[in-house]
Parts: C-alpha cells; sequence; structure tokens
C-alpha cells in the first residue's frame, strides 16, 4: 500500500469513526482545504513523468471524489443528528399567549355609510357633502319652510349666532341646495352626514346622521321614487323580498310627501325585517317642490324628481341589532369592539356588502 | 288630535268599523299615533276587595278596612256601610273621582281621626240602582277583576289620537277628519245642522277692531247671551271633553273646546258684565301686563294683540283669554267670541311669552276664517240647549276680505307626477269631495280652493291631494337603472374613506363623538381659533363646537379608563371648526394611544409605547395614503397642547402645508398619552398638485456594498439633517441610509452626541470597486463635516 492509499484509508476511517461536526470540519480542512491533503498531491504532479502524472492525476481525482461523497453523507448525518438532538430540546409551551396584535375597528355608522354609498353606486348615484354648520336660508328657507312657521318647530335648531340665520345643520337636505346651485341638472346623489337637533333622551341625541338621496332629470316620477327606495332597503337588509308600506305625509320641501314604513316582526326577541304584520317607520321622501327647484334655479316645467331623508343611525341599529342609540356617541371601548367592523371589512358590490 | 268613533259618526254616515277606518286614516296621511280605550267619568271606579275589616278606633257605626285594590299596597278605607266584611268584593272610588250621584269630588280626608283614602261605594251613589243600604256586594266573577275599572271593560270605546302634519289644520276638528274619510269612499259627509235659534235680543256691546300697523286680528265676530245658567256639562259633553284629555269645567267652558276640536273653530267665552263698556281689538303698549286664564301674570311687550276694555287688556287674542272677565258657573250673560288672526304673529307672539293653548297651536296653523257664524251657531245651539238663555244677533267686524284662491289646473299633471295614468273624472270627483269648487275650462281645470284649506297654493298641493286620496300603493315601482355617469366618490372622499380604514388597521377604534365641547377643555386645545358658542347648548358642557378632536377623544379615553380598561386607541375621523361661518371647517383624523404600565408583565415591558409607536402609526397611514417619506420632512414646532420635546409635525417637502401631528400630549393636559393629527384636506391638496404616476420600475443587479458611519455631532443636531445631507450628495449612487444607533455618554463631550449609520452604496451600470467605495466614503464624510459640522468619530 502507498503512502498515498495509506493516507486516503486513513482519512476514511476518520470520517467513519467520527459524530462530531468540529471533527468533521477540521477533517474537511485537512483534506480539501487550500493547504490540504488533495492539494498537496496535486502539488507533486509537477515533478512527474507525463505518463506518471496522467495515472496519479487519475489517481487523485478518483480518491477525491471517493473522499468527497463519504465527506458528504457524513456531513449530512452528523448535522441531522445535531439537529434532531436540538430540535428535542427545543420544546416550548405554545399554549402561551401569542404576540399580541390590535386591529382597529369602523364604527358601525361608518360602516352602514360605505355600504349605502355602495348600494347607490350601483345604480348611478355620486356622493355629495356639505357644512355642519349651514345658514338659515339654506335649511329652511330655500327649502321651502317659511319663517315662523310650526314646521319649523319640529327642528328644534342649534343657533350660533343670537339673530338665529348660523345654525348646525338640522337635516342633510341643505346639501340637495348646494348640490344644484353649484351645478346643471340632472343630478342623482346622496349626501351623508351628521346633523343636529337639540333633543336628547332615550331615543333622541343632539347629533345623529342623515342620508340626503335627490333625483332630478326630465321624467323622474313617484314611481322611480318607489323604485329606488324598494331597491335599497333590500339591498341594505340583504334579503329577497321587503314589506314596504308609502304613507301620505308632510314635509315642505317635497310634494306629494311620504313617510316610509316597512314590515317587520319579532322572533326570540330579534328583530326580523321584511315580513311580519308590524310597520317600522324608516324615512321620509316625496317628490321635490316646485318652490325648492325655483330658488335653486332649476326649472320646474322641465324638471322634476324625488328626494329622500334616512336616519343612518336608525338603519344601523336595526341591521345590526344595537338596541340604545345613544350607546352610539358613548364610545366605550366593550361597545366599539363588539360592534364595530374589522378595517378589512370593505363592502364592495362583488364580495357583498357583510361577511 | 283626538276623537272618538261616535264623534266622527257626527259627521260622516258610514259603515266601516273603527280599525278599517284607523287603516284609511294612515293610508291618506293622517296617522294613527295612538288608539287607547277611552277614559271617562266612571273609568275611576276600580274593583276591591276588603281584605280586614277592622273596628273604626273611634267610632262604633264605622270600619276602618284594609282594601285591595290591585296594588302592592292595601290601603285604609273607612267605611260606614253595616256589610262591610272580610272578603268582600265591592267597587272603590279613589280620591279624585266624582261620586255620580251627587257629584262631590272625593279627597284624602280623615274621618274621626283616621285618615280615608276614598271611598267605597253603594250601587245609588254610582247611580245602578236606587239601592242605598250598604256597599255594593259583587259576585265571584269579579274576583279576577281586582284593580279593573268596573265600567271601562263592558264600554270597550276607544280614543283615537292622530298626529296631524302642521300643513292640515283642518283635520284638527273632527269634522276636518269627516270629510277626508268620504273623500276617500269611506261614508257620506253630513250636512251641518241648520240653526234653528231665534236671534232676538240686541248686541249692545261695542267692539273695535283698530287697524294698527301688523294687526292680528282680521275678523272678531260674537253674540251675546243672556239670562244663561252655566252648570256642569251633561255626561255625554263631559264624555267628550274627557276623551279628548281635557277636565270638564262648565258647560259654557266645555261647549267652546267642544267646537274648538269638532270645528277647528276656537271660540271665547267671557263674562260679559265683567266687561267694562266696550271691546277694543289692538296692540299692546310695552309694558301692559293681565292674568291670564293660567293663573299667570304676563307682561308684554310693543305691538301683541289683545282683546282689551277700557280697563285694560281681557285677553292674548287667538291664544289665552283672561282671568278678569273669564267665565264662572254663576255667570249669567256672556260675551262669545270667534275671531281670525293671523297665524305668524299668533305664533311671534306665544313665543315671545312661552305660551301654549290649543287655540294658539290652531291659529297658528291656520283656522277658516269663514268658519265664524258657523263656530258661532254650533256654539250657541249648545249652550241654548244646556243653560237656555237669549242669544244676539251676531256682530261680525272685519277688517280684512279673504279672497279664495283659485288654481288653473292640468290635470295632467298628475300622471306625470305620479307615473300612473289617473283618470280626468277621478281626479274632479276627489277635489270636489274635498270641498274644491272645479269649473272645467277644456283641458285645464279651474279649482277654488275651500277656505278651510290654507295649506294648498299651486298644482302640485292639488296633485299631492289627488295622489293621497288614490293610494300611495296604486302607483307602479319602476326598477332603478344600473348605469353611472359619473364616479361615486370624488378625490377626496377617496382619501377620506382610505384614511379611515388605514388608521384603524393600525389597532384604532372608531369613534364618533359630538361636534361640540366643552369650553373649558376645548380652550387648552384651540391655539389661536375663535370658540364657536353655540347659542342654545344642550348642556352647558357642550356649549362650543369643537376646534379639535382632542378634548371628546380624551374625555371618552378616560371614561374608559375608568371603566378599567388600560390599554386603548380611539381615533376619530371628522370635522373641526375654524369659525362660525358655514364652511369654515376642516376635516381631521385625529389617535390616541394610551399604555397602561404593568409592572409585572415581562411580554409587555418590551413592547412599550413612545413617540416613535405613534410616528410610526401615522407614517404608515401617510405611506397608505400614498405620502411617501421623501415627500415630506419632519419638524419640531408643534401645537401648544403637544409636549415640546417629544413632539413633531409633518409638513410637506415644500413647507407650505402641515400634514399632521404626532408626539405626546402636554403632561399640563394630561400624562403619559400619545396622539396624532392628519389633516386631511391639506393632504389631498398636496396629493393633486404633486401628482405623480408610477414610473415603470428599475433596479439595479450589480453588487450593493454599505459602509457604515459613525459621526459625533452636537446633540441638538437632528437626524433628519444628516440623512438629508447625505442623500444629497448622489442620488444615483446612495442607495439607503439607516440610522441605527444614537450614543450619549462615555467618551462622548458632554454637549455631543454620536449618531451611527448604514449607508448602502450601489451603482445603476456597474460594480463599483474599492476605489469608488473610497471615493464616495471620503465625499460622505467631507460633505457631512462641512455642512453640519460634525466629525467623524474615529
Amino acid at each position: 500500500m502507498s503512502d498515498f492509499e495509506k493516507k486516503i484509508l486513513e482519512f476514511k476511517n476518520r470520517l467513519n469513526s467520527t459524530q462530531d461536526s468540529k471533527e468533521i470540519e477540521s477533517i474537511r480542512t485537512d483534506i480539501f482545504s487550500k493547504s490540504g491533503f488533495i492539494n498537496s498531491q496535486f502539488k507533486k504532479l509537477a515533478s512527474l513523468s507525463e505518463d506518471d502524472k496522467k495515472t496519479f492525476a487519475s489517481n487523485i481525482n478518483k480518491a477525491k471524489q471517493e473522499l468527497l461523497e463519504i465527506f458528504r453523507s457524513k456531513a449530512t448525518e452528523v448535522s441531522d443528528k445535531d439537529l434532531n438532538e436540538k430540535i428535542k430540546k427545543e420544546k416550548i409551551d405554545v399554549t402561551l399567549p401569542e404576540k399580541e396584535f390590535k386591529i382597529g375597528k369602523i364604527h358601525p355608522v361608518s360602516q352602514v355609510i360605505d355600504e349605502i354609498s355602495c348600494i347607490f353606486s350601483e345604480i348611478g348615484f355620486s356622493v355629495e357633502e356639505g357644512p355642519d354648520v349651514e345658514n338659515d336660508y339654506n335649511n329652511f328657507t330655500a327649502l321651502n319652510t317659511p319663517e315662523d312657521h310650526p314646521a319649523k318647530d319640529m327642528h328644534d335648531t342649534f343657533y350660533l349666532d343670537e339673530s338665529m340665520k348660523i345654525l348646525l345643520r338640522t337635516h342633510t337636505s341643505p346639501v340637495q341646495v348646494r348640490t344644484m346651485l353649484k351645478g346643471k341638472p340632472p343630478f342623482k346623489i346622496i349626501a351623508p352626514g351628521r346633523t343636529y337637533r337639540s333633543d336628547s333622551d332615550q331615543t333622541h341625541t343632539p347629533m345623529f346622521h342623515q342620508l340626503e338621496g335627490l333625483h332630478i332629470d326630465k321624467n323622474i316620477n313617484m314611481g322611480h321614487l318607489k323604485g329606488c327606495l324598494n331597491y335599497f332597503i333590500k339591498e341594505f337588509f340583504e334579503v329577497d323580498k321587503i314589506k314596504m308600506r308609502f304613507r301620505p305625509s308632510h314635509f315642505p320641501f317635497t310634494e306629494p310627501s311620504a313617510e316610509v314604513d316597512i314590515g317587520y316582526r319579532i322572533e326570540n326577541n330579534k328583530i326580523i325585517i321584511g315580513e311580519g304584520d308590524k310597520w317600522l317607520e324608516i324615512l321620509g321622501c316625496g317628490m321635490v317642490h316646485p318652490n325648492v327647484l325655483k330658488k335653486c334655479k332649476v326649472d320646474p316645467k322641465i324638471y322634476q324628481g324625488f328626494a329622500f331623508g334616512i336616519g343612518i343611525d336608525r338603519l344601523a341599529m336595526l341591521k345590526y341589532g344595537i338596541n340604545d342609540l345613544r350607546s352610539f356617541f358613548e364610545c366605550d371601548y366593550r361597545w366599539l369592539n363588539y360592534y364595530g367592523f374589522d378595517p378589512l371589512d370593505v363592502p364592495t358590490n362583488y364580495r357583498g356588502l357583510s361577511k | 288630535m283626538k276623537f272618538t268613533k261616535d264623534w266622527l259618526d257626527v259627521h260622516l254616515k258610514t259603515n266601516k268599523s273603527e280599525s278599517q277606518i284607523i287603516q284609511k286614516l294612515n293610508g291618506i296621511g293622517l296617522e294613527v299615533e295612538k288608539v287607547e280605550p277611552v277614559k271617562n267619568e266612571l273609568s275611576d271606579f276600580i274593583v276591591a276587595k276588603i281584605i280586614k275589616a277592622n273596628k273604626h278606633p273611634n267610632a262604633d257605626r264605622l270600619k276602618l278596612c284594609d282594601v285591595d285594590i290591585g296594588k302592592k299596597d292595601t290601603l285604609k278605607v273607612v267605611c260606614g256601610a253595616p256589610n262591610a266584611k272580610d272578603g268582600l268584593l265591592t267597587i272603590y272610588a279613589p280620591p279624585g273621582s266624582v261620586i255620580p250621584k251627587n257629584g262631590m269630588k272625593l279627597e284624602v280626608s280623615k274621618i274621626r281621626g283616621e285618615t280615608s283614602y276614598g271611598m267605597l261605594c253603594s250601587e245609588s251613589e254610582l247611580k245602578l240602582s236606587n239601592e242605598s243600604e250598604g256597599i255594593i256586594d259583587l259576585n265571584d266573577k269579579y274576583k279576577t277583576k281586582i284593580g279593573k275599572s268596573f265600567f271601562g271593560e263592558k264600554k270597550g270605546k276607544n280614543v283615537i289620537e292622530l298626529s296631524i302634519t302642521p300643513n292640515r289644520p283642518d283635520c284638527l276638528g273632527v269634522r276636518g277628519i269627516a270629510r277626508d274619510l268620504s273623500a276617500s269612499n269611506f261614508g257620506k259627509l253630513k250636512e251641518p245642522r241648520k240653526s234653528k235659534v231665534k236671534k232676538n235680543i240686541k248686541h249692545n256691546l261695542k267692539i273695535k277692531i283698530e287697524k294698527n300697523k301688523n294687526q292680528a286680528c282680521s275678523i272678531f265676530g260674537s253674540c251675546i247671551i243672556k239670562n244663561i245658567k252655566n252648570i256642569e256639562s251633561p255626561g255625554w259633553l263631559k264624555n267628550r271633553i274627557l276623551a279628548l284629555g281635557l277636565r270638564p269645567i262648565s258647560a259654557v267652558v266645555d261647549i267652546t273646546n267642544y267646537v274648538m276640536f269638532d270645528l277647528n273653530r276656537p271660540l271665547h267665552a267671557y263674562d260679559l258684565d265683567k266687561i267694562k263698556n266696550k271691546i277694543t281689538v289692538r296692540n299692546s303698549k310695552k309694558g301692559e301686563s293681565f292674568k291670564a286664564l293660567d293663573n299667570k301674570d304676563y307682561t308684554l311687550d310693543k305691538d301683541m294683540c289683545v282683546i282689551a276694555d277700557d280697563e285694560g287688556v281681557l285677553g292674548l287674542g287667538g291664544i289665552i283669554g283672561g282671568e278678569r272677565s273669564g267665565t264662572e258657573i254663576h255667570t249669567k250673560n256672556i260675551l262669545l267670541e270667534a275671531a281670525y288672526f293671523d297665524p305668524t304673529l299668533i305664533r311671534k307672539t306665544a313665543k315671545k311669552l312661552d305660551l301654549n293653548s290649543d287655540a294658539k297651536f290652531r291659529f297658528e296653523r291656520g283656522v277658516d276664517p269663514q268658519s265664524i257664524n258657523a263656530g258661532l251657531d254650533s256654539a250657541v245651539e249648545l249652550i241654548l240647549e244646556i243653560c237656555g238663555g237669549e242669544v244676539s244677533k251676531f256682530d261680525v267686524q272685519q277688517i280684512k276680505k279673504f279672497k279664495d284662491l283659485e288654481i288653473k289646473f292640468d290635470p295632467k299633471m298628475v300622471s306625470k307626477t305620479v307615473g300612473t295614468n289617473i283618470n280626468t273624472n277621478e281626479i274632479k270627483k276627489i277635489l270636489s269631495n274635498l270641498g274644491f269648487t272645479i269649473k272645467t275650462k277644456g283641458k285645464i281645470l279651474n279649482v277654488k280652493v275651500p277656505s278651510w284649506r290654507p295649506d294648498i297654493f299651486g298644482e302640485i298641493d292639488l296633485v299631492e291631494e289627488v295622489i293621497r286620496i288614490i293610494g300611495f300603493e296604486k302607483i307602479k315601482s319602476i326598477e332603478p337603472d344600473k348605469k353611472r355617469t359619473k364616479p361615486t366618490l370624488n378625490f377626496f372622499q377617496k382619501h377620506f374613506h382610505l384614511a379611515q380604514r388605514s388608521v384603524a388597521s393600525k389597532g384604532y377604534l372608531e369613534t364618533i363623538t359630538w361636534s361640540f365641547t366643552d369650553e373649558k377643555i376645548n380652550n387648552k386645545f384651540k391655539e389661536k381659533l375663535e370658540s364657536v358658542k353655540i347659542i342654545n347648548p344642550i348642556s352647558s358642557d357642550l356649549n362650543v363646537l369643537r376646534n379639535s378632536l382632542y378634548p371628546n377623544l380624551i374625555f371618552y379615553l378616560e371614561k374608559n379608563l375608568n371603566r378599567g380598561f388600560g390599554d386603548q386607541a380611539l381615533f376619530e375621523i371628522g370635522p373641526t371648526f375654524t369659525g362660525k361661518k358655514p364652511g369654515q371647517q376642516i376635516t381631521v383624523v385625529c389617535g390616541i394611544k394610551k399604555q397602561s404600565i404593568d409592572e409585572d408583565s415581562n411580554f409587555k415591558k418590551n413592547d412599550l409605547v413612545d413617540v416613535f409607536h405613534i410616528k410610526k402609526d401615522l407614517v404608515q397611514s401617510l405611506a397608505e395614503l400614498e405620502i411617501r417619506k421623501e415627500d415630506f420632512k419632519v419638524e419640531e414646532n408643534t401645537p401648544s397642547y403637544y409636549h415640546p420635546g417629544i413632539s413633531g409635525s409633518i409638513v410637506s417637502k415644500d413647507g407650505n402645508l402641515v400634514l399632521g401631528y404626532f408626539g405626546a400630549l402636554h403632561p399640563k393636559i394630561i400624562s403619559n398619552i400619545f396622539g396624532f393629527e392628519i389633516f386631511l384636506e391639506n393632504l389631498v391638496e398636496y396629493k393633486a398638485k404633486n401628482k405623480k404616476t408610477k414610473e415603470s420600475l428599475t433596479f439595479s443587479d450589480y453588487q450593493k456594498s454599505d459602509r457604515d458611519f459613525a459621526f459625533l455631532v452636537n446633540k441638538d443636531t437632528r437626524a433628519q439633517d444628516l440623512t438629508e445631507v447625505i442623500q444629497n450628495i448622489d442620488k444615483n449612487l446612495i442607495k439607503e441610509i439607516k440610522i441605527f444607533d444614537v450614543y450619549e455618554g462615555e467618551n462622548i463631550p458632554s454637549d455631543q452626541k454620536s449618531i451611527a449609520l448604514k449607508v448602502t452604496i450601489q451603482s445603476d451600470h456597474k460594480t463599483l470597486n474599492e476605489n469608488d467605495l473610497t471615493n464616495i466614503s471620503k465625499k460622505i464624510v467631507s460633505t457631512v463635516e462641512e455642512k453640519t459640522g460634525a466629525k467623524l468619530r474615529s
């Protein structure tokens, strides 16, 4: 056996007999590094004859391959063994609490506004807004509510000046006025927003939310109004059928005017919308009064259309089973967490309104 | 407005049931608010049981009974009946009830030293029979009825309460309701009875309406009735008055009230003998005063409409009568008034004096100016029937003519408005049943509006009348078009929506708080803004519009802390007000965060909230709104409500727009709370001005190298100044700068600190060699040293 072969055998034995990753690394250096055994053998080639060179080079390469294979399998074996031992020690109690992740919540009123916008978007309404502080003209006069009229009493207005000309809007209807004054018909808008009345009890809060709707064009009639609201209510409550009743009523800014009731029943203390023999008033609507159109520079001889106003908070209460209106504004941590919506839960047309 | 079916029958011949009528009323716009069993004089009498009939301590013939009237506790009632015994079922009359036999009103009284709460009744006392020996002995059937009204259940009549919209004063009278029902094919409106009363005596009281400026009274009709015997009203009238929820007073007063609710025709009766000389209807002088029938003294302003005699004010026209000339049970001669007052002026006066009455409620909505005679007739007839006496001719003073309005009406407008074809004949029939007179002129109808309908001004009002009677259910619903010509949300609204959800996704709970707040707290946040006061706030601690979202958020955060929730993050997106004019408001997103320090929890100690958490939430939300780090810079000046050393502002690169603030709130206001604000209008303006289209993505695959530097700088040098200088050296080669350490202390002069940063250098065109890297490193050091006064730390 040549020295060369002896050496090879020695390396093989060393590799076969070890289970230690450090020893494996030192063997690797001894064999394969720059100054290692294989390289040292290659250096010898220079001093050999052409024939011997060829034979010896082939022997080195053969031995290198052989050792490499043994080395690789041993290295894998040892590292697997080491890893297995390590894993064995790494057992932890996974029932300990996870790292806290706080996702916030969207207020039900905001969620419902998004749902409503989504529904009306489908039928071509766009969203308009107006200021919370309004002048008496936009809030009452332009809406055909005369000075010193009992209809004004129903509004319990908050005023910002002694002459009672500047106020907090009592409804979202002034957005109708602003929209019509700044544009040209046709108009097809909804306007959600904060509204204010100086009223505070079980079922009233000094601030609440309304949704205004306005559709003015050349031939928009009460049939369109009925169809639009019917569509909206069905979509909003996500039911196939809805029982609805239009009751004549009076608002100064619409003529004819109606209040809309929806049918419901109570089952296991829960309200079921759309069926049953009880009625719940949910909105007011009507054909925009010609006087309002005139005040908004729209010719009532050419254009006509409908408007409606809905209590957003009320819709949210009905849809999501919230009993107390006042709780919407009390910011109770538990309430916000319970009734709030995941911010990723964006109402969309294609996925649907609610999860 | 309240009425009963039998009262309606006075005006309407119908075979419809009460429940059919209720449904119909809702259908034609007369909303039924409530249906309740009628209250009459007898509903007070309750089935009761004597639990124990004790001996009266001070009287042999009397008993002191413990009576069960269906309530939790029994009552003590003194009773003299020999048959009062334990377990007897009988009828109990509570204090306040009136005994039918003698009209006596019961009170809580002491009988021989023992207090008696009410009375146990005999049959004769209740006019059931003449039996007056002993109290009523009910059979066992009534055992289950203890506490219930003895008479109530038998009658089963209801009071129907309508919520009449302000445009329909005519339906504040039963006749108006009957007319609407008859127009809806619900029966026939009966003709009013023709008065057969002979008006023989002379009306010898002088009455004059002064022609003042803004005279509210335009018609004053009256008659004199002499030699009446003002008595208690008969049962049927009392019951009607009780059904209205009013208290019967005397025949004369009850009759005027009855006519008011019957015909929507307020009347007033004066004691003629108390009127001094003559009646003048005039405007008041400032400071005049009188005592009204509600027993209160009123001091009047200038120009309120008063009815006066030579002594002074008798009453406020159309609102309330005066005590001085009020009728009493012994009144012999009366003056009966039926007048017309201007709605607006009545309303102004009543509002100023904070006075409400059934008459005022009607006059401010509009009473039929042509109902003077009918109203007087109706009342005179009843007074003469019940109280006797003789009546004078009617005197009607009138200073203004009322002309019935005529409207040219194209009946096609009905179909055009409702979208369903309605036949002209049907339209004509409905309108004439409602009292309109119609003349057909070709295709146009000339429609005369009845004097009792002050709400009808034009064609559209007639359309409403027709469709309301036909019924809204007849309108055919038209499916909406699913077509969109305009985007649903505009640029700003999209950002509102995104900002809201972006902040929520950082762990903040969205709140909605009042747009108003407590001035005292608001003052700490208003900076240079004026406070916008509400003249009539709902409460004194919600008296200004908010200049900032912080006051309310902090208020509710503290409330939650008190509820025991330590870790909290709340936010709101909504208006804050910069002035009191419409439009002086901005949209702010404001978040606050509070972490409770829990010394025991190791999990938490490693993740304490500090200013950089709040900065992270803000910067990340901005990034989601596509305001990236390179679009803004951070500055130190913040409003005074932030901790001056631990807060910053985010401003646009050009320094012109404040996009937001973040930091610790000032410890003087509240400690350990971090917050941020985003000013949405500014942000959207900035974005709109600097609209970028996304460039196509290029990146370099050449090797990149990191070089670390540590600079010694003055303590007040800001990290941002350093990174900005480095960034500007070569924007093509310097790809990223990361600060990885800030150190003060040992080995560093006390007025200095060391900032360590890693600069990533990479070319888009080649692999940089050692030489290139050395050059750029040298340049970084020299530039920083030159521009910031820093020294490379060796």
